[in-house]
């Protein structure tokens, strides 16, 4: 079956429009993508080849392996090497460098560390394995929080004890509101499609109202994303700042009331560090009081977390400046630098061996600049 | 005999002995192995030998469409074929795990009886060994594979020019993804089965046609992606892949979406990738498509310019372009 | 920054399903969208559907690309 999201005759037309859109425009406009998948797309698909010069893409902090701090993996590491533990995980933290190594590392030595496709495939382990502690690292958005409540939701049911989480989950429009108050220049956010796809439209509304910045939600599909590209060159030449959705077939604007309400079950809101944006208020989520037994470092009369803690003050005397060379992560996740102005980009930081987050998730600016890089420096899209 | 393998069978004893002469020889014998003497006396025609090894490690050791034997001796061949070698002979060495059951052995061993049998090579060598429970997994096998080159074959990077195409014989990634989907853990149901299959006749058929082919590769590791760019590194080439072009299962193609895979460097075991004079390419094509191992075969790209700075690049299915690297470590599967 | 695949629910026991994507089939919690029924289509996260596909909502944004581009023919 023709996949008609990527018909070139409409992809054609529709790129024809926003070039006419954006000659009616007399400046540059610079769009931030907050979406590690859309990023991953616009490259994939080579996107940027699409559109005017005067249309620049920002990859935003959307991957939520880019933004976990540093000390979040140098705890998973350490526990790892615990006895009686198994690490359970998605495959993109794995090669996430930690202040010493990798969980791939980790494997590499013995530690026991399952890669999952599902949160709820770690309570099957659990299962199997009771005199173990199985721990799920929670990483991700709104997408995927609902995922890890329905497994803690589960282990309750179960009464499985054994079943923990180490907890880094985040939420998106909070650091949009970070990143427009910095001293950025942004003209407009294509919206994450799948964070959209739970939370709805309604938590985005405060760009427009408050900052009078134009937001579109937009699918992953090659049209999907120039039409979101479209809709916001068009508010931009109208003078106008909505949130649009051109998502419709996913995302409603009430979102999905289910999830919403496991997250605000189990979870509640706290301040969160985001690598590279530093700390950002009600931006993190942490369990409620009533689901601590599930929350991993609450469990300080557990061996293995003990142990954890105890060499995590040790490690803190390391800095992340005591890595193998600059790393400037931070300005590339706001968008004030791209890959290609970090001096360590394509030399002492590859895909092989990352320095920062954002070479090591396929979605991550640097890895995706890395992998699409274009010939005669097209990419460069400045 | 036991029904499992054990540490005795591995011993050098009456164990080992009756090991090999029930089962292996049994199954495998030939004039030339029946002796089980220390080194193997072999006959070859004249011309330029052809010499390859390779160790085959694959969980779970029997997958749909094949298992580590059939693996093993195809992957070998396949090798030797890719210059345009008349397999003659292989070795076969075993590591095999304490505790796996004789039937699985047997089982790989009837695979690989059949196999050769399929090729036409004999199993003159070989040797079997046993670890201990818990230091390997279930079973290794490392061979080697000898042939002829015909006079004539003369295949390298350096004859590649520009204006030659890219020929890929069949759907991209069948075995890496038929493994993936047996992984513990992922759960993933498909009616996908391994490609693993032997490629002498294709390479025949292929060099009857055009015996100035100018290079042909198996993209197993890797995947078609890797072999492309080591391509184009040693002919200091840059290819275009169309990627409209490229055969796809459908099933392949979901699997990698769904895990966030690029079916590119998803390994392969039964396909070629040649690089073709373009005035013999249709020919060769329609060779490669009578055959049931090449049926589907396309061309999938071509040879753009020379150059000092060599790369692939893809053209996408809506007429942008990307570029393809090669696999950087390990597919891991990822959600986000 | 979360991969979605659409499938489509085959067969449905309490709150999974068995949801198919080009031919691969899994196993899919369909807690989060109680109401899907045998037939409809799921965006799947990570092995569970975040949300049931809008197939009329598909449609019209087909044809709102269609009609905006046609408009200058």
């Amino acid at each position: 079956m023709k996949n008609r999201y990527r018909d070139p005759l409409l992809i054609q037309k529709v790129t024809q429009k926003i070039h006419q859109v954006t000659e009616s425009l007399d400046r540059t406009v610079r769009l931030m993508e907050v979406c590690g998948t859309h990023t991953h797309s616009i490259f994939h698909f080579g996107i940027r080849d699409l559109l005017p010069e005067k249309v620049e893409l920002i990859s935003g902090p959307g991957c939520p392996v880019c933004v976990t701090p540093m000390e979040f993996i140098d705890q998973a590491i350490l526990l790892s090497r615990q006895p009686d533990v198994i690490i359970t995980t998605f495959g993109d933290l794995m090669r996430v460098p930690g202040k010493r190594g990798s969980l791939l590392q980790a494997k590499a030595e013995g530690a026991d560390v399952e890669i999952l496709y599902s949160p709820l495939d770690s309570l099957k382990l659990a299962r199997e394995n009771p005199e173990k502690l199985v721990v799920f690292l929670g990483v991700g958005f709104e997408t995927t929080i609902p995922l890890s409540a329905l497994a803690i939701q589960q282990a309750e049911v179960e009464g499985i004890r054994n079943f923990k989480i180490l907890n880094a989950h985040k939420i998106v429009p909070p650091a949009l509101r970070a990143l427009t108050t910095q001293d950025i220049r942004l003209d407009g956010f294509i919206l994450p499609g799948h964070v959209s796809a739970i939370i709805g439209l309604k938590p985005y509304h405060f760009l427009a109202e408050e900052f009078g910045m134009p937001g579109v939600v937009a699918g992953f599909e090659p049209l999907e994303i120039l039409l979101g590209i479209l809709k916001i060159l068009e508010q931009l030449s109208e003078g106008r700042a909505e949130i649009e959705n051109v998502y419709r077939r996913v995302v409603c604007s009430e979102g999905n009331r289910r999830a919403v309400e496991m997250i605000n079950k189990y979870f509640v809101l706290t301040e969160s560090e985001w690598r590279g944006l530093g700390m950002i208020p009600d931006s993190g989520l942490m369990l409620k009081d009533e689901w601590k037994d599930f929350d991993l470092l609450t469990q300080e009369n557990l061996d293995a977390v003990k142990a954890v803690q105890e060499e995590m003050e040790q490690l803190s005397e390391y800095s992340s400046q005591n890595m193998d060379g600059p790393c400037i992560c931070g300005l590339i996740l706001t968008g004030r630098k791209i890959p290609l102005d970090c001096p360590s980009f394509d030399k002492v930081c590859t895909p092989e061996s990352p320095l920062g987050a954002c070479m090591v998730s396929a979605e991550g600016t640097c890895a995706a600049y890395y992998r699409y890089r274009g010939r005669g420096g097209r990419f460069h899209v400045r | 005999m036991s029904d499992k393998i054990l540490l005795g069978h591995g011993s050098g004893g009456t164990m080992t002995r009756k090991l090999i002469e029930n089962l292996i020889v049994k199954t495998l014998g030939n004039p030339t192995l029946n002796k089980l003497t220390d080194a193997a006396t072999l006959n070859l025609p004249s011309g330029r030998l052809a010499m390859t090894t390779d160790s085959f490690v694959v969980t779970p050791p029997v997958f749909p469409g094949g298992d580590i034997g059939k693996l093993a001796v195809y992957g070998t061949i396949n090798d030797l074929v890719m210059v345009g070698t008349k397999p003659f002979y292989l070795s076969l060495a075993f590591i095999l795990e304490e505790g796996i059951e004789l039937e699985l052995f047997r089982r790989i061993v009837d695979s690989i009886a059949e196999a050769a049998e399929n090729v036409g090579v004999e199993i003159v060598t070989g040797d079997t060994k046993v670890v201990e429970k818990g230091k390997g997994d279930q079973i290794y096998i490392n061979t080697t594979g000898i042939g002829i080159i015909p006079d004539g074959i003369e295949m390298s990077p350096e004859r590649i020019q520009v204006g030659d195409k890219v020929i890929l014989s069949g759907t991209m990634g069948d075995h890496g993804i038929t493994i993936l989907a047996c992984r513990k853990g992922l759960e993933m149901k498909t009616d996908l089965k391994s490609d693993c299959a032997p490629l002498h006749r294709l390479v025949n058929a292929m060099l009857d046609v055009e015996p100035k082919i100018r290079v042909m590769r198996d993209p197993t590791r890797g995947g078609v992606a890797s072999v492309l760019n080591e391509i184009a590194e040693q002919a200091g080439v840059e290819i275009k892949v169309e990627e409209s072009r490229v055969p796809i299962l459908p099933q392949v193609q979901g699997m990698c979406d769904l895990l966030g895979l690029d079916p590119f460097h998803v390994a392969n075991e039964g396909k070629l990738i040649a690089v073709v004079p373009a005035e013999s390419a249709e020919e060769v094509l329609s060779a490669m498509r009578a055959l049931p191992e090449g049926k589907d075969a396309a061309i999938i790209g071509e040879v753009v310019a020379k150059t000092e700075y060599p790369e692939v690049f893809v053209e996408t299915e809506i007429g942008t372009t990307r570029i393809l690297e090669m696999l950087a470590g390990d597919q891991l599967p990822r959600i986000c | 920054m979360c991969i979605g695949v659409p499938g489509q629910i085959i067969s449905i026991i309490r709150f999974e399903g068995i949801v198919e994507t080009k031919g691969i089939q899994r196993k899919v919690n369909l807690a989060l969208v109680p109401e899907a029924k045998v037939g409809d289509y799921v965006m799947v996260h990570a092995g569970t559907a975040i949300q049931i596909i809008n197939n009329e909502e598909a449609q019209a944004t087909l044809k709102l690309l269609e009609e905006l581009v046609g408009d200058e023919e």
